[in-house]
């Protein structure tokens, strides 16, 4: 069973062509990295799937889990399950850390956190932000274990996460990727995880990666040999190797 | 406070006011142009002193001399009617060294339609005292025409530290003049807030600190809701006489439903090491809302250092996005925005009253 389908997605912003016909599927229950310079279209292919507004889908369709959402609100498709974090979240004055995370968990801001809601809190080390406004003063690792903690506690079924071990420390990311990893297993859902690092990799498990280059997809196989590969040619001979090349991006021409 | 009519009791809870007085510590109750009640709590006898103005002069002639220091009599016709003649108005006087940790209620009512409600009010914080105030003024719904005018004296001395909360909740058909103003000694804070979250007719006020004292401090910090066609011209202004004073002003107003909003700022720099900082974010939910933000600065003194920030837009498109991936509705999203923006925690307040003036500010932006 597939959670996502995109099928020839073409993505313009602000009037530009981003995304040209791309097509892919994700299983249930897997991982996936996805690779890729800036700019070449990976928090556009994000931003498109969870239906932000300004990415202009002008074709194509995205299923979610068998139901077609391309004309789904953000908050549809919440609601149905699907969760991003972001790049770079916004400053929000006034808004409390707290206030946010008992509303990602269905809470009012009067219900308690559960024990193990406070534990999570603490192994996030944000118990003493609860009380401050949403990422103001916030540092980078701090920003990005918020992200991920109201992730978790929104619990979706498909994660799509905007480089979450970009701006952070080693310990921070040891945590962060743990955690994604540990809810993921746990509840059987799928993340989407653009990184432009090899470390996340330590911690988060996949058996597929590809690169976005050009508004089409690369090299689909392994995320550590695509990385590898990387680091040695960089993006463009990467990809023009093509030995890995399957055109699309299908199930049945996994290599 | 019981013995008044349940209409009025009901009217002052919205306000803050609570008839039951055991979590205050004074209260004062002026109705129309008759004070109803002037109390202390047993608990706080020897710490406060609250009566009526009219009684404070006979008892303390001294007090003559503060009458009238800091506001000038002849500043403009709202002062010159309150020279003229005034109903009453309250003297609080906080005594040396004390501590308040609970605020004073006070409550200007006006029940009776076309009144001109005038008042003088005396507030001295004595040398190291320490407290919380919060007045609410408002005005009996079923008033259609009515105006107060309010003068206020407040003197801050040697180390000690105010903290001034003022709650208006007015009709529709209220015209407002406030005139206050502060003298600030060596050591001493005085944070000056200001809440107006139900509709006015038309409100213009532009309190003044004077930071005379040594380390002098003074902040202002207001809440500004405007709806249903509310004219509000506010201003906070500073003067920093003292050595190494120090002033900040923080302003949240938001503007919709036709309302028109100036909000000014000014602070002086008079003194060689004196700093200052104004913020002023204003959000215009409409088109038929005007919403203007007049910041000035002003430096008589080499070495004066006063900065300050103003925004005026409407609410950001990607926060109301991102709160919508939380599964948030749009309408939710924007609605938590607009109380996040009108946050109490800038007021500097305990807890406790924190709690309450949020229970005021989310009662009248619940349906937004």
């Amino acid at each position: 069973m597939d959670i996502l389908e995109v099928k020839n997605l073409t993505v313009k912003v602000e009037g530009k062509s981003i995304l040209k016909d791309v097509t892919f599927n994700l299983k249930s229950g897997e991982n996936h990295i996805l690779f890729g310079p800036n700019g070449s279209g990976k928090t556009t292919l994000i931003s498109a799937i969870m239906g932000l507004p300004t990415y202009e889908v002008n074709s194509g369709t995205i299923l979610f889990n068998g139901t077609d959402i391309t004309a789904k609100t953000v908050e549809e498709r919440a609601k149905l399950g699907m969760a991003v974090s972001f790049q770079n979240p916004p400053e929000i004055t006034g808004v409390k850390l707290v206030d946010l995370l008992k509303l990602c968990l269905g809470k009012k801001t009067e219900d308690p956190f559960s024990a193990e809601e406070q534990r999570l809190i603490e192994v996030f080390r944000l118990t003493d932000f609860l009380n401050r406004d949403l990422n103001v003063g916030f540092s980078g690792g701090e920003r990005k274990r918020s992200e991920i903690l109201q992730l978790i506690f929104l619990k979706p079924k498909l994660l799509l996460l905007d480089e979450p071990d970009s701006g952070v420390d080693v310990e921070s990311l040891k945590l962060i990727a743990t955690e994604i990893q540990r809810y993921v297993e746990s509840s059987g859902s799928s993340a989407l995880v653009i990184t432009h690092k090899g470390d996340i990799l330590e911690y988060i498990k996949a058996k597929y990666g590809c690169i976005l280059l050009d508004g089409q997809f690369h090299c689909f196989t392994h995320p550590t040999r695509i990385y590898e590969d990387i680091k040695k040619m960089g993006y463009e001979e990467c990809v023009a190797c093509r030995i890995r090349t399957v055109g699309g991006w299908k199930t049945d021409k996994r290599e | 406070m019981t013995k008044l009519p349940h209409k009025i009791l009901e009217e002052a809870q919205k306000a803050g006011i609570e008839p039951n007085d055991k979590n205050r510590s004074g209260t004062y109750f002026h109705l129309n142009q008759t004070t109803v009640q002037t109390a202390v709590n047993q608990i706080f006898e020897g710490k406060i002193e609250l009566m009526d103005i009219k009684d404070a002069l006979k008892k303390y002639s001294w007090l003559n001399d503060y009458m009238w220091k800091i506001v000038d009599k002849n500043k403009d016709e709202y002062t010159k009617r309150v020279a003229e003649d005034y109903s009453g108005g309250y003297f609080i006087r906080i005594l040396p060294g004390a501590e308040v940790a609970f605020p004073l209620q006070s409550c200007l009512m006006i029940t009776q339609k076309n009144l001109e409600q005038r008042v003088h009010n005396i507030i001295i914080a004595e040398e190291n005292s320490n407290a919380h105030i919060i007045t609410s003024c408002l005005q009996h719904s079923t008033v259609k025409s009515a105006s107060h005018l309010g003068i206020s004296e407040i003197y801050v001395r040697k180390s000690a530290m105010l903290n001034f909360t003022m709650i208006h909740q007015w009709s529709e058909h209220t015209l407002v003049r406030p005139r206050t103003a502060s003298e600030i000694a060596d050591n001493a804070t005085f944070i000056s807030n200001y809440v107006c979250m139900r509709p006015v007719r038309d409100i213009q006020m532009y309190p003044v600190a004077y930071c005379q004292g040594e380390n002098s401090r003074a902040s202002f910090n207001s809440i500004l809701y405007g709806h249903k066609n509310s004219q509000l011209d506010i201003g906070t202004k500073a003067v920093l006489t003292g050595k190494g004073s120090k002033a900040e002003m923080i302003s949240r107003a938001i503007a919709r439903e036709g309302s028109k909003m100036i909000i000014r700022g000014m602070i002086e720099g008079d003194s060689s090491d004196c700093k200052g900082h104004l913020e002023c974010r204003g959000l215009l939910m409409d088109d038929k809302s005007f919403l203007q933000s007049i910041p000035e600065l002003i430096a008589k003194k080499k070495g004066v250092e006063i900065t300050h920030e103003a925004a005026v837009g409407k609410i950001s498109e990607k926060e109301i996005t991102y709160l919508m991936t939380r599964k948030l509705s749009r309408d939710q999203a924007v609605s938590l925005i607009i109380r996040g923006f009108m946050d109490v925690s800038i007021l500097g307040l305990p807890d406790t009253l924190n709690a309450e003036i949020k229970k005021i500010v989310e009662a009248s932006t619940e349906n937004t």
